[in-house]
């Protein structure tokens, strides 16, 4: 058996209890080739760490491809886990540990600066003698490079272990891994193996005992062999937890709504939630219909909706655009619709796998002609779940279509959040379809509020034919300037008086005001405020406020605003640097939360936004916020 | 068409009433359409359909995309879905998965259906639900002003293609026959009200998507297009079977017959692509293959059951 190189002991000295070492909170990763399953050693972790009482946060690391070439650096795939003694919002700054299944993967991880001066890697060794001498010296070069830092590197001969039990490694080293980190942060093997059944309930038993021979093997090697484990205390909620990621809240959340009809097309990363619904949609009384395209999911969604219950579809960037006339049509004829966009990197078809928050505009705007609709953004993955619920009911009362803003990081990321109590309010009512008195309008609005009872086909007197064409309250086709006129007033209306019913956002900082605010939205919530929060902590005069309403824009922003000295969205999305070529204040394009705030508070609004394709560092935003601080009054 | 009550899906049935249905229950608006379109006499038809059948106008849906042809549901008391063009199918899909309880139509012009619409109707055919699909193939584009479709004969010239439209015509017909799980195609023509109208009684009767293309003229754009045919019958020929279309108040007139079985998928392919001749009948019809609405009718359950399933859901992500 291959002795760590970190392993002074021999086999003859008993061996020594390892040191503990207690922190706070820890973030590791496990990298591998796409395909040999970090994910899922991943993923189960952060699963049994949020049961066992941490507070966790999970980001999941994918190429675009299925199976990119192995052993390169593009090819990385796995997992980053940020675990604490309490509740984790984001996925931190840097790793404390890396599980790598090469050193290429690792290379990765180490060039791009995910990784902590000090981090202990542990890593497959079976490269280091492989009988390929390319493979050798890529190695060799690669630890060469890994050697400028301070990394403590353990060579784990993970292959050569796996092989006792398992012929095909490729398959079985992501368990191996797994027992090294249950060990290491000492969770239950027991709530292990009940994980590990469940990940793999739609496999044979023999599956399940091989993997679980198999973290058992990882296990016992790390006693063997290492000598620090690593504890974050846990803490145990006096309410009832569950653990999951954003696609799966937005399918629990549709459940909760009673919605019964998805369409939807398949595409990164809001796949998932269709993958949930598919399995138990039709138990809820639900239909999950895959259609021919993306814009046909809008079409079956609209029919649906018009018909019955609110219906729903999801899709990213790609997807919104081609539903875009859609949209319009249910925006136009006030079918109540619920579009939920997990946003991927833009424009075309861009990071499919990765985060960004670039469809702030296009979910607000994208349409010819004055389409008002609600956005919505949920933050954490807790408000996944609600945000659908909160989608539908607003659809069905104000018979528009609402659209929830999610992104890559919220749809794989994992957190625990207090489990909902459900409540059948929450559900859409059975369509009701009284007879109707004679002579109803389809859309008898109300001159103050643009509001208008909804008419299902079924019901006696209602008939009228919907139609996109412009048209009176009794839905004939009317091009007079008057109605026209009208009608764009009563749908623009609805907006106005839910934005009335909105509370003011809280502050989180100093509600009287500072030296800078940061307004943000969407998933970046944890790392922004973790990064107010330091700074505070250093004496710096910043607050925070964080918009869950895109469209209308909560109330009260202008007041606060004019609170602060300076005021500057934090965003992943593309912003020029004032200190760009070409770049001046006329020309700059802005984070687009700041484009819309400036647009409709007329306050100076500052930004500071990444696209790096990947969710942005607590660390980067407090070195931003110190630099927007300094720079106050700058651009 | 249908085989549901608003009881199947859970919601509270309409008050019954045993009133006999009359034109004018159906009859909406003066249609709008050009004097001598097609259109015309295909919404008389239909008008006339829904008398005979005693279709309860509020559990009766047209819908319909952009375009002339799209304008039909205006001019009914129905319900009725005017979309955006290209759409018609995808809407009616969510709508009759929503709501088998509706009697829901199809209507639909070339351009609409077989252009910019085409993804949808392909895969509509394989869907296979329970509707009546009208193809109104006027083979012009008429509303935004004569350009060419994907049915406009090659040579015909447009405002699009003024020296003549470049290629030979899309042929719905032998598109819809090469498409899996077909189970209806039929064509008839605008200006022979019994076969439309006896074409349209055998749709609505079918179990799984009826799909009929209606030959029809444009007063403005194609009028010279079935002069001949008009003119004289015997370039027409009537495809007749018991389990097909049979209009015996037209034998005297159509004289050109030929008996084809519609389970005879290939015998409607051979007919289908031979375009010397005008053939007007059902070319397909099996009520037999799957219907995706029924395949997917979920058992509705109550919100206290949902509250149940759900707990259970969240159980396997408890803490």
């Amino acid at each position: 058996m291959a002795v760590p190189t970190a392993m002074l002991a021999d086999d003859t000295t008993a061996i020594p209890l390892p040191s503990v070492i207690q922190l706070a909170e820890h973030t590791l990763e496990i990298v591998s080739d796409s395909g040999e399953g970090a994910q899922k050693c991943g993923q189960i972790f952060g699963s049994v760490s949020a049961k066992m009482g941490n507070g966790v946060w999970t980001v999941e690391i994918i190429p675009a491809e299925i199976q990119p070439p192995p052993r390169t650096p593009e090819g990385a795939s796995g997992n980053r886990i940020r675990i604490g003694s309490r509740a984790v919002t984001n996925w931190g700054d840097q790793v404390q540990l890396v599980v790598a299944f090469n050193e290429q993967v690792l290379l990765s991880r180490h060039r791009i600066g995910a990784l902590a001066d000090n981090a202990i890697i542990l890593v497959e060794n079976l490269w280091a003698t492989h009988p390929n001498p390319d493979i050798q010296k890529a190695w060799q070069q690669a630890l060469g490079e890994l050697a400028t830092r301070r990394y403590r590197i353990i060579e784990v001969p993970m292959e050569e272990q796996c092989l006792t039990i398992d012929e095909n490694p490729r398959k079985g080293k992501n368990m191996f891994a797994l027992g090294l980190l249950a060990y290491i942060y000492d969770r239950s093997l027991a709530r292990i193996e009940d994980q590990i059944a469940y990940t793999f309930r739609k496999k044979s038993e023999e599956v399940y005992q091989r993997n679980v021979a198999l973290l058992h093997l990882g296990y016992d090697w790390a006693t063997a062999n290492l000598d620090f484990r690593i504890e974050v205390a846990t803490s145990t909620s006096d309410k009832p937890l569950v653990v999951m990621n954003g696609n799966e809240a937005l399918a629990l959340g549709a459940l909760a709504s009673g919605m019964e009809l998805c369409a939807m097309y398949p595409i990164t990363p809001a796949t998932s939630v269709s993958h949930f619904l598919a399995e138990v949609f039709e138990k809820f009384g639900g239909i999950l219909h895959q259609a021919e395209d993306e814009i046909a999911a809008a079409g079956v969604a609209i029919g649906a909706s018009y018909a019955g219950k609110v219906a729903f579809t999801v899709t990213s960037g790609p997807g919104l655009a081609l539903k875009t006339e859609f949209i319009g049509l249910a925006v136009m004829t006030e079918t109540p619709l619920v579009v939920i966009d997990v946003q991927r990197g833009g424009p075309s078809t861009g990071l499919p796998t990765k985060v960004e928050q670039s469809d702030l505009l296009a979910a607000l705007f994208a349409q010819p002609g004055d389409a008002p609709r609600i956005v919505i953004a949920p933050s954490t993955i807790e408000e996944c779940f609600h945000s659908v619920i909160t989608a539908r009911r607003l659809a069905e009362v104000f018979r528009t279509v609402v659209m929830v803003l999610s992104d890559a990081n919220l749809a794989t990321g994992v957190q625990p959040f207090p489990r909902p109590e459900l409540l059948a309010e929450w559900q859409a009512s059975e369509p009701d379809l009284a007879p109707l008195p004679p002579d109803t309008r389809p859309y008898e609005w109300n001159s103050r509020t643009g509001l208008s009872p909804r008419i299902l086909p079924g019901q006696p007197n209602g008939m009228f034919t919907v139609t996109g064409l412009a048209h009176d309250e009794r839905s004939k086709v009317a091009y007079g300037s008057g109605v026209h006129q009208r009608s764009s007033a009563m749908r623009s209306r609805k907006l106005a008086v839910l934005q009335q019913m909105l509370t003011p956002p809280v502050i989180n900082g100093d509600p009287d005001g500072g030296d800078l605010l940061i307004v943000g939205w969407g998933s970046t919530r944890g790392a922004i405020e973790e990064a107010v929060d330091r700074a505070r902590a250093k004496g710096q005069s910043v607050s925070s406020l964080h918009l869950t309403f895109l469209s209308p824009l909560e109330p009260g922003l202008t007041a606060i605003f004019k609170r602060f000295k300076k005021v500057a969205t934090v965003e992943i999305n593309y912003s020029d640097e004032p200190t760009d070529p070409f770049i001046t204040p006329e020309n700059r394009r802005r984070g687009q939360l700041a484009w819309l705030l400036r647009a409709e508070t007329l306050v100076d609004v500052d930004c500071w936004t990444r696209v790096p394709g990947e969710p942005l560092r607590p660390g980067a935003i407090a070195e931003a916020i110190t630099r927007l601080i300094d720079n106050e009054g700058g651009m | 068409m249908t085989d549901f009550s608003c009881a199947d899906f859970g919601c509270a049935p309409p008050v019954e009433d045993d009133r006999e249905y009359v034109l004018g229950d159906y009859e909406g608006p003066v249609a709008r359409w050009c004097p001598g379109c097609g259109d015309h006499s295909i919404l008389t038809a239909v008008e006339k359909l829904l008398v005979a059948e005693q279709l309860k106008p509020e559990q009766t849906m047209f819908v319909s995309g952009i375009g002339c042809s799209s304008r039909f549901p205006h001019y009914l008391k129905t319900y009725g879905f005017h979309g955006i063009h290209g759409r018609a199918l995808p809407v009616a899909t969510g709508i009759k998965l929503h709501r088998p309880d509706l009697n829901v139509f199809v209507v639909m012009g070339d351009g609409d259906c077989c252009s910019i619409g085409a993804a949808h109707w392909v895969h509509a055919i394989r869907y296979n639900m329970n509707m009546v699909a009208m193809l109104l193939d006027n083979s012009i584009y008429g509303l935004t002003k004569k350009q060419t479709s994907p049915t406009t004969p090659q040579g015909f010239k447009t405002n699009t293609q003024p020296y003549g439209s470049f290629l030979p015509p899309l042929n719905p017909l032998t598109t819809m026959l090469g498409t899996t799980n077909v189970s209806f195609v039929a064509q008839t023509a605008e200006w022979i009200p019994a076969h439309l109208y006896a074409t349209l009684k055998a749709a609505y009767h079918h179990r799984g998507l009826a799909f009929v293309r209606v030959l029809q003229r444009c007063p403005m754009y194609t009028v010279s297009l079935y002069e001949q045919a008009v003119k004289n019958p015997s370039l027409i020929e009537m495809l007749v079977h018991d389990d097909g279309v049979l209009t015996p108040e037209l034998d005297a007139i159509y004289r050109e017959r030929r008996t084809h079985d519609p389970s005879d998928i290939n015998a409607a392919r051979q007919l289908a692509d031979d375009t010397d001749r005008i053939r007007l009948g059902v070319f397909f019809r099996d009520e037999h293959r799957p219907c995706y609405d029924e395949i997917r009718r979920p058992t509705k359950i109550t919100a206290s059951e949902r509250i149940a399933l759900l707990n259970k859901e969240l159980d396997r992500y408890a803490v």
